[in-house]
Order: structure tokens, then sequence, then C-alpha cells
């Protein structure tokens, strides 16, 4: 399944992929995000280039106002680029800070909506519907209600749920935040062990340096207003990582400084 | 493309980690940047062995999954029966205590405004005649028909008004100018279009009802938050399905608000109709007024609390319990 959207050029896959060898999954060419509202406007996104390999786990690392959940929004099809190329390989799935779970369905039912929209054959559904609950360790828990279930419990359904959809790409927009230490580090394993378990390529957005640290190959840092690639930084450690460990400190110390410069900068744009 | 699963590989990445010692997982590790200097601090090692398996992290998740379930038990049911049931019965005997002390005070003559104690029984009996039941059960079908038709109108005029800017500004004030005007006020326009009939009443109904049922569903779509609406898209809710599976249930606590406050207009406009009446048929309102013409007040009484009756109870019943397991379901507190 291929999907290729442009505000400027639309390009079919065909002609993009004479031009690259590397499997890409997500590729943005020049893309912009201007909002307007009256006189003033924001740019959101400045001629972002990024290719996302497939399989890959990306962080896309940035101080507010960098455009990171516009970038997601875009990708995912509910927003559209003022200029620039889009491409995308596959189906998207998006996951958001709040598990965004419907309230009147169950686990169970929330999981399967996606595979109903798609007309999928209700035995097929229902097997489908068990295995995603068994990958995100929740068998037993498919008839809870969403506030029956801790804000942890939400997220992996709402995992679940993107997966359901057979996402072969998953954004995620700052899925943890809201969440306790504990149960984050839990989950970064589980996410973790599934994105391995999937081969699912993973756009993952934070502002939680650390957490970028111990989720991912490659950390994209982005500038503020306009929202720009200002680095990149890859990441080699062997996983599982940890995120108390020494040398996750040590990359974290770097990014975050690399980080604070880049906001740094804002300070003097101060009008006098 | 659908997704495989590839639960071998996981588990080997388990192994790798659980013989961590060995000397090919600590050359592979001894090539990171920093780890010579944490070698140095006797760090990397200990680094290691805080790795964990799969199944360790399993055990941790189940843990924390249970300590996040603590379950407030819940009361015996006839407690929590009796706990929601005393006040309302000694608010009615409260106001039962008030009547029989006007009657009491001799304000006015037992035979215009009789006590409790006379007209408490003549309830009783009326509710022992068919008559009386045939009279509920002829109001009691204008009323689910007219409800039904305003709930057919009510929605589709929502929904078209919550989608469309142009709709909303022509006619999105009309439907509250419609709610605030008695509806009875169209009764002789309704006597002139549809004669003495049915149709009449049933038109005052729906026109009393269908407004409150608009306003709800406009708004339960006006509130629903943005969040919803997204992960609808992007899980592929399109058009139609979008109603169907996420904007319509979305919109249902604030549709039964209004379904709630279009029973008392629609229950308010059928009594003024039929008191207006002019209609053969027996009902409620024609029998009100036969007591009325016979002077007989503890019968006017029994029938007016008839009417009360059937309006809290419709309301508390129907409405009351699809509100409260809406709410409980969604997690809203009550």
């Amino acid at each position: 399944m291929t999907a290729t959207v442009s505000a400027a050029v639309r390009t079919t896959t065909a002609d993009r992929v004479e031009g690259s060898s590397v499997d890409i999954a997500v590729e943005l060419r020049g893309l912009s995000k201007v909002y307007r509202s009256g006189r003033n406007q924001v740019q959101a996104l400045d001629r972002i280039d990024l290719g996302f390999p497939r399989h890959s786990f990306t962080c896309v690392v940035g101080a507010s106002g960098c455009g990171k959940s516009t970038l997601l929004s875009i990708i995912a099809g509910l927003d559209q680029p003022t200029a620039g190329e889009l491409s995308v390989n596959g189906t998207v799935g998006l996951m958001f800070q709040e598990s965004a779970l419907f309230p009147w369905l169950t686990a169970e039912q929330n999981i399967e909506l996606p595979m109903k929209l798609r007309r999928v054959p209700k035995a097929e559904r229902r097997t489908r519907v068990q295995q995603l609950l068994q990958l995100v360790r929740l068998e037993g828990f498919g008839s809870k209600r969403p506030h029956e279930l801790s804000g942890g419990m939400r997220q992996r359904v709402a995992l679940a749920r993107a997966l359901a959809q057979n996402a072969d790409v998953l954004l995620m927009d700052e899925p943890f935040g809201a969440l306790d230490a504990m149960t984050r580090d839990i989950l970064h394993h589980e996410l973790e062990r599934i994105w391995q378990q999937t081969g699912a390529t993973i756009i993952f957005v934070t502002h939680n340096v650390r957490e970028a640290v111990r989720l991912g190959d490659r950390i994209v840092l982005l500038s503020s207003r306009p929202g720009r690639v200002v680095d990149n930084f890859d990441v080699h450690f062997a996983r599982p990582r940890r995120i108390e460990s020494p040398e996750v400190g040590s990359l974290s110390i770097a990014v975050t400084s690399r980080l604070r410069q880049e906001v740094a900068r804002h300070g003097t744009d101060v009008p006098t | 493309m659908a997704l495989t699963f590839r639960p071998d590989e996981s588990a080997d990445n388990a192994d790798v980690v659980d013989g961590a010692m060995s000397d090919r997982a600590m050359a592979a590790d001894a090539d990171e940047t920093g780890d010579e200097a944490m070698d140095e601090l006797g760090l990397v090692e200990r680094e290691l062995e805080a790795k964990q398996s799969d199944d360790e992290v399993a055990g941790e998740l189940a843990g924390l999954d249970a300590l996040d379930r603590l379950e407030l038990a819940k009361g015996a049911l006839t407690l929590r029966v009796w706990k929601s049931l005393w006040p309302k019965l000694a608010a009615i005997a409260l106001v039962l205590l008030a009547w029989q002390a006007v009657t009491w005070s001799h304000w006015r003559p037992d035979y215009v405004l009789p006590g409790p104690r006379v007209v408490l029984p003549q309830l009783w009996h009326e509710l022992g005649t068919g008559r009386t039941w045939t009279a509920i059960g002829s109001t009691m079908r204008r009323a689910v028909t007219g409800f039904a038709m305003a709930i057919v109108i009510g929605l589709l005029i929502g929904v078209a008004v919550a989608r469309s800017k142009v709709l909303r500004s022509a006619v999105g004030s009309l439907i509250t100018g419609l709610q605030t005007m008695p509806s009875v006020v169209w009764y002789p326009l309704a006597v002139v279009l549809f004669k003495l009939s049915e149709g009449a009443i049933i038109f005052v109904v729906v026109i009393g009802a269908a407004p409150s049922i608009a306003n709800g569903v406009i708004n339960g779509i006006d509130h629903i938050p943005p969040l919803l609406t997204r992960a609808g898209r992007v899980l592929g809710a399109r058009g139609l399905q979008a109603y169907r599976h996420v904007i319509l249930p979305a919109a249902l606590p604030s549709f039964l608000a209004g379904l709630k406050q279009a029973w008392a207009f629609a229950w308010r406009s059928l009594m003024a109709g039929e008191l207006i009446g002019g209609i053969a048929a027996i009902s409620i309102g024609a029998r009100l007024n036969n007591e009325r013409d016979l002077n007989d007040t503890p019968g006017l009484l029994s029938w007016m609390i008839i009417v009360l009756i059937i309006g809290v109870a419709v309301d508390s019943l129907v409405f009351g319990v699809a509100e409260r397991t809406i709410r409980r379901r969604r997690g809203l507190g009550i």
C-alpha cells in the first residue's frame, strides 16, 4: 500500500523508489507548514527533509513550539502541508499523549473498531483482538471500559488499537508523557519488545531527552519557530537499554546541551 | 500490508541479555562510546546485570496492573436502594402532611379542597376501574407516538444544523426560540390544519419536544473532544461511518439530556392539548375536564396525581436510568 501526498508536487512511489535504494517507509522533502490567522502567520515547519527507513525507531525531540505534533499530524494525513512533498509507504497509526480510547466501548471493542471500519470478517476480528491483547499483556482485561483501566493500561490498549489497523508506520505523540516514572520505564521495555516483534516503523515524538535516548535508533532534534531539523544523533547502544544507565545518561547530556543551545537562541529574539 | 509477528526474535534478544556476561556481549558493548570510562568506574558490569528479560518485565507489569486495580466494594443492593429511596419517601410524607394541615385549617370547605384522606382512597378506586386505564392508555399512546416522531425529526434537524454552518446561522437561534415558545400556542393552528383529530394533539407534542432534542444533538456534537474525532479519522472512520461509530456515540450523553428535557415539554404540551380538548376520545385531559364539570374535586385531584406520577415515572425510570447507565459506563460519575 502506498500513499503519496504533497501540496506542491505530487509524486508517485515509482518515481521515488528509483531515486533511493534504501527501503524508506516515510519520506519528507522540503516540507513546510505555515499557520495563518488573520495577519499573523506562524511558520510551524520549515523545509523539513527527513527519511524514515523501514523498521527504524526514530525519536523526534524539541522544545515547545517546534512543530513536533504538526509533523505527526501531517504524516498521519490529519493536516495538509503548505509546501513540499510527503510520501508514506503503508498504513499509519497514531497514538496521542492521552489514550483517546472511545469511552463508550470496552477495551476489546476499541481494538476491534479499526478492523470493523475496514470490514474485516467477524471471526478474524475476534482472533486478532485476542492476539493483540496478548501482545500488550492485557488478556483478561478485554471487557473493561477505559475508565476502569489505569493510564498505562489505557496506553497499551491504544497501542493495540493502532496495531489493529495493521499500521506499518506508528506515529507516537508523547504517548508516555502523562504516566508515572515506573510505569513509563516498563512501557519503554514493552514498546521496544512490540516494535521488535511487529517490525513497525516508529516515529516517536517526545520532549524527554532521556526517553528518546532510551528508545531511539536515531534522535532528530528540531528547532523551534520555525521548526527545522538542526541535528541528528545515531544511537548505537545495545538493547534493551535502561534509562538510568550511564551511557544513556551521557548521550542525554550531549543532546540536552544541544537543545538548550537552540532554545537560548530564542532569548535574543525578544523584541525590545 | 500486514504485520508479521516474530516472537522468536525477541526471545533471542532476551537470551542475549540473560547471557550478558558472555564475552560476546561484553565485547559488543565495549565498543560503545563512553563505555571505557564507565568500565573504569566498574559500572559496565553492574549495568549489564541490571538489564532485564521480557519475563521479568512482564511480571512487574502484571504487578503494576494489579496495584492499579483497587476496586471499591459496593454495598449491599437493598442498602443502596434504601439510601436513595428514603429521602424521596420522606419528601412525599412531608407534602401529604402539609396538604392535610391546609385542610385542617378549614381555609376552604372540605368539598372544595378535600384532604389526602379523602383523595387517596378515591385515587385507589379510580385505578381499579377499566375506564381509567383506557384513558391513561390513549394518552400514553399519543405521548409515545408524538415523542417518537419528535426524536426522528429532532435528530435529523440536529445533525443537519451541527454539520452545516449555513444552516446553523439560519435556524440555530430559531430552534432555541421555538423551545421557549409554549407549544400550546400552536394548538389553534393545529386544529385548523388537522381538524379536531389525534393529528392536532400529536402535532403539538412534536413541536413541543423536537427543539429540545435537536438542541441536545447540536450541543452534543459541538462538545465532542477533538481528540476523539482525530482518533476516529486516523482509525479510518469517514462519512457515515464516522457518525455511526464516533460522532453519535460521543454525543449520546448530551442527546439523552435533550431527551429528558424534551419529555417534560412533550408531557406538558400533551396535557395542555388534551385539556383545551374538543376531541371526543377518552383521555386523561378529557377526564380532568369531566371531573371539573361534575364539581368532583377528589376525582380532579386524583387525576392530577396520576399526571404527576406518570411525568415523574417516565423521567426517572426511562431517562434517569438511561442517563445513569451511560454515565457509569463512561466513568463520568453521577
